[in-house]
């Protein structure tokens, strides 16, 4: 009796819709999250897995040896390798090409490379204006890993007392 | 410069002279009433945006202030799909027919003692009348599109408004009980003396049943099963597209004032001031209040689920009407032994 009279005090003075509305008015003055952002940005984790880039040895010579480890585990099939003897008797790649269209960004290339080779770049804003443009050939690769080189090798190391 | 137009315009038969008169302030009331509709459009976005931890649209102008233009524009050279297998005529006139009478139901409202329109004696009436008839055009557009869901919604919305107009209308029998008139200029002069003269204090189980079928009335969340774009996509206006689609969005907006200015005028003395010894009456007062219950409307969007739709028929038939009849004999019982301020 006592039970039901309280239900119908409850359901009539709308009390739990007062409590809902009473949330969202305080929702309304609380502070925004929204990021705005082409103006700002979230941060990157060191690990974020964005463009490939293929690194270099601080004296310049290209990491990669041409293991074909990457194009074995890649789950999506997007690398292809060809690689040949070069004159100083040291295997090299002459083709490298990675079809961004094909890759899932899973970074497991970058996991079975010996050699920190191929890697990925936290840059995940890009484009493609052509076709063909998907296809990130070896030159493309080195070119990238240059210009990225500082920022890579920051990422590495703030990432290895993990590894 | 000023003379010679006086003068043609004296020269002017009486009927062309009356008629642009009428015209002027058709335009005078409408014109505000549109930018007002386009500005409640951003009002909206903003403030549902700012209830979920949002910013809402700030890219088109200062602080996004010319978004409602930038709609607008979209909407305007947006092709107009009619579909195959519908009924074009009636397909265009639909929303045309919601749109004319929420545009109509304006004529009656006064904004102070002396702004109105057209002061007319029967001007509840005439507003209940129209407002009614918006949902012609919901049901007309149903049917034309010749799509289920816009049909579903269609009967949704048709058996909605049936529903709540009687609630809606047995709550506004209250209000008149207590002016004793239907002219809303009288029923907002009779509430003066200050804040304990509204009808809010005596009528407020009323009011409740008002803003609720209020809400049901125009669609609106958490009543908005005739749209209910989770279960029947959009409901009637599925395949509306561009300036159609529009003037069923006007129609909507302007109903929702209409009723956020309803209630301020039937519930809380419209134009008058709550503390008449401190503050003169005027039309500020009104638009304070419109603007809060229009404020209250994307409240309730921003807070409340929908309602399941048997929800919906059991609260309007099986709650709201029972709620209204017996505060209806309360208020006679007021009525009789002239209780308070208000009935006498």
């Amino acid at each position: 009796m006592f039970a039901t009279i309280k239900y119908y005090l409850k359901t009539f003075l709308l009390i739990e819709l007062l409590k809902g509305m009473s949330v969202t008015g305080k929702y309304f003055f609380r502070k925004k999250v929204t990021v705005q952002y082409p103006e700002e940005k979230t941060p990157i984790s060191p690990r974020f897995r964005g463009l490939h880039a293929l690194r270099r040895y601080p004296n310049g010579e290209e990491r990669c040896i041409g293991c074909k480890l990457c194009e074995a585990v890649c789950p999506a099939l997007a690398i292809t390798i060809e690689s040949e003897e070069r004159d100083d008797g040291t295997r090299r790649t002459t083709k490298y090409d990675i079809d961004l269209f094909k890759c899932i960004y899973c970074g497991f290339c970058e996991e079975a490379c010996p050699v920190d080779a191929i890697v990925e770049t936290n840059v995940f804003e890009y484009h493609f204006e052509n076709r063909g443009e998907n296809i990130m050939t070896k030159e493309k690769l080195l070119e990238f890993g240059d210009k990225y080189e500082p920022q890579l090798a920051a990422d590495r190391a703030a990432d290895a007392p993990y590894r | 410069m000023s003379d010679t137009l006086t003068n043609l315009w004296l020269l002017l038969p009486e009927g062309i002279q009356y008629t642009s008169y009428t015209l002027l302030k058709v335009f005078i009331i409408l014109l505000p009433l549109f930018i007002v509709v386009a500005y409640y459009t951003l009002a909206e976005r903003k403030v549902i945006g700012y209830m979920q931890n949002r910013i809402g649209p700030n890219r088109v102008g200062p602080k996004g202030l010319f978004q409602p233009f930038a709609d607008m524009l979209k909407l305007m050279f947006k092709e107009i799909i009619i579909p195959t297998k519908s009924n074009r005529y009636l397909f265009i006139i639909a929303p045309i027919l919601t749109f004319a009478p929420s545009m109509a139901a304006w004529a009656v409202m006064p904004f102070t003692d002396t702004l109105v329109f057209a002061d007319i004696n029967a001007g509840l009436l005439y507003i209940l009348a129209m407002t009614s008839l918006g949902v012609y055009g919901v049901i007309i557009a149903g049917w034309a599109s010749n799509s289920k869901y816009a049909l579903l919604g269609a009967m949704r919305s048709a058996a909605q408004i049936v529903a709540y107009e009687i609630a809606m209308g047995f709550s506004l029998v209250g209000v008149l009980m207590a002016a004793g008139s239907l002219n809303l200029g009288d029923i907002v002069n009779s509430q003066a003396g200050g804040i304990y003269h509204w009808f809010i204090i005596p009528l407020f189980p009323l009011f409740m049943v008002y803003l609720i079928s209020g809400v049901a009335e125009t669609n609106r969340a958490p009543f908005d099963v005739a749209e209910g774009e989770s279960e029947i996509v959009a409901g009637f206006h599925v395949e509306y597209s561009g300036m159609t689609f529009a003037v069923f969005f006007l129609a909507e907006y302007a109903n929702m004032i209409l009723i956020a200015m309803l209630a301020s005028l039937l519930f809380f003395g419209g134009w008058l001031s709550p503390w008449p010894s401190l503050m003169g009456d005027n039309i500020v007062w009104l638009f304070l209040k419109t603007g809060f219950f229009m404020l209250l409307f994307l409240w309730f969007r921003a807070t409340f689920p929908r309602y399941r739709y048997d929800q919906i028929m059991r609260l309007g038939w099986k709650v709201l009407i029972p709620v209204t009849i017996v505060w209806l004999v309360v208020e006679g019982f007021f009525v009789y032994f002239k209780v308070g301020p208000w009935f006498n």
